[in-house]
C-alpha cells in the first residue's frame, strides 16, 4: 500500500468522517487517494487558514477530532494561526501538511517550509515522516495524543516521496505510548478532602471552564446534578458556557473582564472555589495579587502545567475533568454529605444583593438598535425556531454581549476563539459545525470588522449549500479597539474605524446567498425571523449603535471588585500605567 | 485604581531565586533538543546549562541534564512544562529530590613559554587536571569536577597564556541506588 493510500485508509479506520482541506502540489497523491473512495469527505476551503477554523468548530460540536489537509510552504505556514487557536483552547485537531521529497528537504525548494520547526510551539506535538514503515504507527498515535489527555493539535508532516512510497499498513489493537501517558485519574484522598471542604463551606463557588466541555457530555450531566445537590452557586468561563444552564438560578453568569458583576464579585469574596477545567487565565483573574484573597482553592485540571501557573492553589487534583466531577458526586452521595445550610442561605442573600445592580442593563427604549437587543432578540427566535441551535462568534465587543446576553443551555453549542481571540474564527468554525449538523440553525454573531478576516470562506458555504446565518452586528468600527481607545488613550481613534465596507446585500447576493438588512430596532424581529425561515446561508446586517461599549469591565490591571459598570464609570475611571501595558 | 499593579508582575512579595538541575529522559528523536530548548525560550525560563547526549542506545532514550534558575513558582512551571512534552519519559529535579552529584568537564589549551609553560603544569597538577596534548609551546589540560572549580582553574590559567576553553556543561545523578 503507499503511504497516501495509507493515510486515507487510517482515517478512515479512526471513524473521520469529514476532511477539511486545500490541495497542493505536495500534497497530490492523498488527495488521488481521496479521489478514489466514497468513505471520507472533504471540504474544499477558500484559505488553509478556513480549514483548521472549519475543523475546530466540528470538533468543538461533536467531541470528535477535527482532520485538515495543507500543502507544504503556505498552506501549512497558512494553517498556524488556527493551530495556535486549537492549542490554546484545547481543541483535538489533526493536521496533514505536505512536504517537498525528504531529499529536496533543507534545499530551500519550491513551496519548502520547516513545518515542524514553525509548529513546534503552536501544537501538541508534531511528527516528520521519514519512512513510510513509521506511517501507521505515527497516524494512529497522532489521533490518541490529540484527543486523550489536554486536547490539542498534532500535525503530520508528509514529505511527497513518503506519499508515493510502499509500505505495509496496519492498525493497532490497544494503544500504549511509551512515554506519553496522561494522568487521568483522581487521588481518591484529594476526592475526600475536597468533598470535605464543600462540606464545611459557607461562601463556595464553581468556577468552571471549558475542560469541562471537553470532558465529554457527561461531565456536564455530573456537574448538573453536582451544582443541584450542593445548591452552590455557579460561575462559567468563556469556555465553559453552556457546561451548565446560564438560565439557570444558580448559575451567575460569565466570569472575568466582561463577566456579570455578581460573577465576579462572588470569585472575589467566595471561601471556597471549586475550579474545574478552568485555567485561571488573566482575562478571568484580573488583578493576581488581589484575585479570591480570602478562598481556598480547589483545581482540577488534566494537565499539571495549568496548576499553580497564575494563582497558587490549595488542593490541586490533576485529573479528567469528567473522572472528578463523577467521583465528587458519587462521594457527595455516598457519604451523604450536608452543606452549611445557613451560611449557603446567607451567601446567596449577599449574590442576590448583587444581582440587584442588573449589570446588563442597556437602554431599551434607544431609536438606534442596541447591539444588546439585537441579541436577545436572536435568542428568543432561536429558541422560537424548535430547533437545534449552535452559535459561533468572532472576536470582539459582538462577542462578548454574545457570550452575556445568549442563553447557554447545553454543551457543544457554543464555538468562540477564547485563548487566541482570533478574529476570522466564526465563519469557518460555523462552516465546520454545519457540516457536522447538517439540519441544525448554526448562527454565527459576528463584527463587520472580524468577518472581512475570513470572508473568502462564504463561497465554501455556497459549494456546500451550507445554510448558515452570519448576524453581523454591524457598528463600522473595531468596537473592542475603540473601547480600549477610548479607555487608555484619549478617545484617540487611531486605525479603529472599518472604512469601504461593502453592500452586505450585494456581497450575499454575489455568493448566492440572501441579504437582509435592519436599520432600526422595528425592523429587527422581522429580519431575524427572515434569516432563520430562509433556507440557504443568509447575511443579516444589523445596522447598531455606533457608540456602544461593553459592560462591565474590568479594566487591564484591575480586581474583580473594581468593575466598571457603564460608560459614565468608564469616564471617570482612570486606569494606571501599569494597567496600560497589559493587554 | 492607584494601586493596580501589572498581571505580569505576579507577586506582591518578592520570592527567592533558586538554582535547580533537572535531569530529563526522553526519546532519542529528531528534534528533541530544539523542543526543549523552544520551551525555555518561548516561555521566558533561563537555561544556565544545558547537555544531552544518548544514554542509552537500545532503548533509544537521551539523558538531559538542564541547569535553570527561577522562583520556586517558575520551577515547578518547568518540571511541569517538560513532563507534558510527548517524548519526555520522566523529569527529576535533582536539587530537590535529595543529594546528588554534579560534573562538568573542560578542555583547557594554554600557550607560553618558560616559567609560564611550569607554573601552568604545576597548576594542573593541583586541581588534578591532565594534560591531553602537548606542543613545545602549548597543553590541552582536561579538567573535571564542579563548575566553581572549573572556573577557578580557567581564572588561573588566564595569565598563563588561556587560548580556548571548551565545556560539556553540568551533568548530574542522584546518590544513592536509585535512578529515573
Amino acid at each position: 500500500m503507499t503511504g497516501a493510500a495509507m493515510v486515507v485508509r487510517a482515517l478512515i479506520d479512526q471513524g473521520v468522517e469529514a476532511v477539511f482541506g486545500y490541495p497542493g502540489g505536495a500534497v497530490l497523491p492523498i488527495y488521488d487517494e481521496i479521489f478514489k473512495q466514497n468513505q471520507l469527505k472533504h471540504y474544499l476551503v477558500r484559505q488553509e487558514g478556513g480549514a483548521v477554523h472549519a475543523a475546530e468548530g466540528y470538533a468543538r460540536s461533536t467531541g470528535k477530532t477535527g482532520v485538515v489537509l495543507v500543502t507544504s510552504g503556505p498552506g501549512a505556514t497558512n494553517a498556524v494561526t488556527g493551530l495556535t487557536d486549537a492549542l490554546m483552547d484545547s481543541i483535538p485537531i489533526i493536521c496533514l501538511t505536505g512536504q517537498v521529497p525528504t531529499h529536496l528537504i533543507g534545499n530551500d525548494a519550491f513551496q519548502e517550509a520547516d513545518t515542524t520547526g514553525i509548529t513546534r510551539p503552536c501544537t501538541k506535538h508534531n511528527y516528520l515522516v521519514k519512512d513510510v514503515n513509521d506511517l501507521s504507527r505515527v497516524m494512529h498515535e497522532a489521533f490518541h495524543v490529540a484527543r486523550s489527555g489536554r486536547p490539542g493539535p498534532v500535525v503530520i508532516d508528509l514529505p511527497k516521496d513518503i506519499q508515493f512510497a510502499e509500505g505495509d499498513y496496519s492498525k493497532p489493537e490497544a494503544f500504549e505510548h511509551r512515554s506519553y501517558r496522561p494522568k487521568t485519574e483522581p487521588e481518591p484522598a484529594a476526592i475526600d478532602e475536597a468533598l470535605d471542604l464543600m462540606a464545611k463551606a459557607e461562601r463556595p463557588l464553581f468556577y468552571i471552564g471549558g475542560g469541562v466541555i471537553n470532558a465529554g457530555p457527561q461531565a456536564s450531566a455530573d456537574l448538573r446534578s453536582l451544582v443541584r445537590s450542593t445548591g452552590f452557586p455557579i460561575t462559567q468561563t468563556l469556555m465553559g458556557l453552556g457546561a451548565f444552564p446560564t438560565d439557570d438560578k444558580q448559575s451567575l453568569g460569565m466570569v472575568g473582564m466582561h463577566g456579570l458583576y455578581e460573577s465576579n464579585m462572588a470569585m472575589h469574596d467566595c471561601d471556597l472555589m471549586i475550579a474545574i477545567g478552568a485555567r485561571f487565565d488573566d482575562r478571568v483573574t484580573g488583578r493576581i495579587d488581589a484575585f479570591s484573597p480570602n478562598s481556598k482553592k480547589i483545581h482540577v485540571d488534566i494537565d499539571a502545567s495549568s496548576i499553580n501557573k497564575n494563582v497558587r492553589v490549595d488542593l490541586p487534583i490533576v485529573a479528567d475533568a469528567g473522572r472528578t466531577l463523577s467521583l465528587l458526586l458519587k462521594g457527595w452521595r455516598s457519604r451523604n454529605l450536608k452543606v452549611n445550610a445557613k451560611a449557603i442561605d446567607l451567601w446567596w442573600r449577599v449574590i442576590d444583593k448583587w444581582r440587584e445592580r442588573q449589570c446588563l442593563t442597556y437602554d431599551k427604549t434607544s431609536k438606534i438598535i442596541k447591539p444588546q437587543l439585537a441579541l436577545e432578540l436572536l435568542q428568543a427566535a432561536m429558541e422560537k425556531s424548535g430547533r437545534e441551535y449552535f452559535v459561533t462568534t468572532e472576536v470582539g465587543q459582538h462577542q462578548m454581549w454574545a457570550a452575556q446576553f445568549l442563553q447557554f443551555r447545553d454543551p457543544n453549542r457554543w464555538m468562540t476563539s477564547g485563548g487566541l481571540g482570533t478574529m476570522g474564527y466564526g465563519l469557518p468554525a460555523a462552516t465546520g459545525v454545519q457540516v457536522a449538523h447538517p439540519d441544525a440553525l448554526v448562527v454565527d454573531v459576528s463584527g463587520e470588522a472580524s468577518f472581512l478576516m475570513n470572508m473568502q470562506e462564504m463561497s465554501t458555504i455556497s459549494q456546500y449549500k451550507l445554510p448558515i446565518k452570519l448576524f453581523i452586528l454591524n457598528n463600522q468600527w473595531m468596537g473592542m479597539v475603540r473601547q480600549w481607545q477610548e479607555l487608555l488613550h484619549g478617545s484617540r481613534y487611531s486605525e479603529s474605524y472599518t472604512d469601504s465596507l461593502p453592500d452586505f446585500i450585494k456581497l450575499a447576493e454575489a455568493f448566492g446567498w440572501t441579504g437582509l438588512i435592519a436599520n432600526d430596532p422595528g425592523e429587527l424581529e422581522s429580519v431575524i425571523d427572515r434569516m432563520i425561515q430562509v433556507d440557504g446561508p443568509v447575511i443579516a446586517d444589523i445596522r447598531v449603535d455606533q457608540k456602544e461599549n461593553c459592560f462591565p469591565m474590568i479594566p487591564s490591571g484591575a480586581a474583580h471588585n473594581e468593575m466598571l459598570m457603564g460608560p459614565n464609570a468608564a469616564q471617570t475611571a482612570e486606569v494606571s500605567d501599569a494597567g496600560k501595558a497589559l493587554v | 485604581m492607584a494601586n493596580s499593579s501589572s498581571v505580569y508582575e505576579t507577586q506582591s512579595r518578592v520570592d527567592p531565586i533558586e538554582r535547580h538541575t533537572l535531569a530529563v529522559l526522553v526519546d532519542n528523536e529528531p528534534g528533541i533538543l530544539a523542543r526543549v530548548a523552544g520551551l525555555f525560550s518561548g516561555r521566558g525560563y533561563n537555561i544556565d546549562s544545558l547537555t544531552v547526549a544518548e544514554t542509552d542506545h537500545m532503548a533509544g532514550l537521551s539523558r538531559i541534564t538542564v541547569v535553570t534558575t527561577g522562583t520556586p513558582m517558575i520551577i515547578e512551571q518547568i518540571k511541569s512544562q517538560l513532563g507534558r512534552l510527548v517524548p519526555v519519559h520522566d523529569v527529576a529535579d535533582l536539587t530537590s529530590e535529595g543529594p546528588h552529584v554534579e560534573r562538568e568537564l573542560a578542555l583547557v589549551k594554554v600557550a607560553g613559554r618558560g616559567e609560564h609553560r611550569v607554573e601552568a603544569l604545576r597548576t594542573a597538577d593541583i586541581f588534578r587536571a591532565r594534560a591531553v596534548d602537548s606542543t613545545t609551546e602549548s597543553f590541552v589540560f582536561e579538567i573535571t569536577g564542579s563548575s566553581e572549580k572549573v572556573d577557578a582553574f580557567i581564572d588561573l590559567m588566564k595569565p598563563l597564556g588561556l587560548v580556548d576553553v571548551a565545556r560539556t556543561g553540568v551533568v548530574a545523578i542522584a546518590r544513592g541506588a536509585g535512578g529515573l
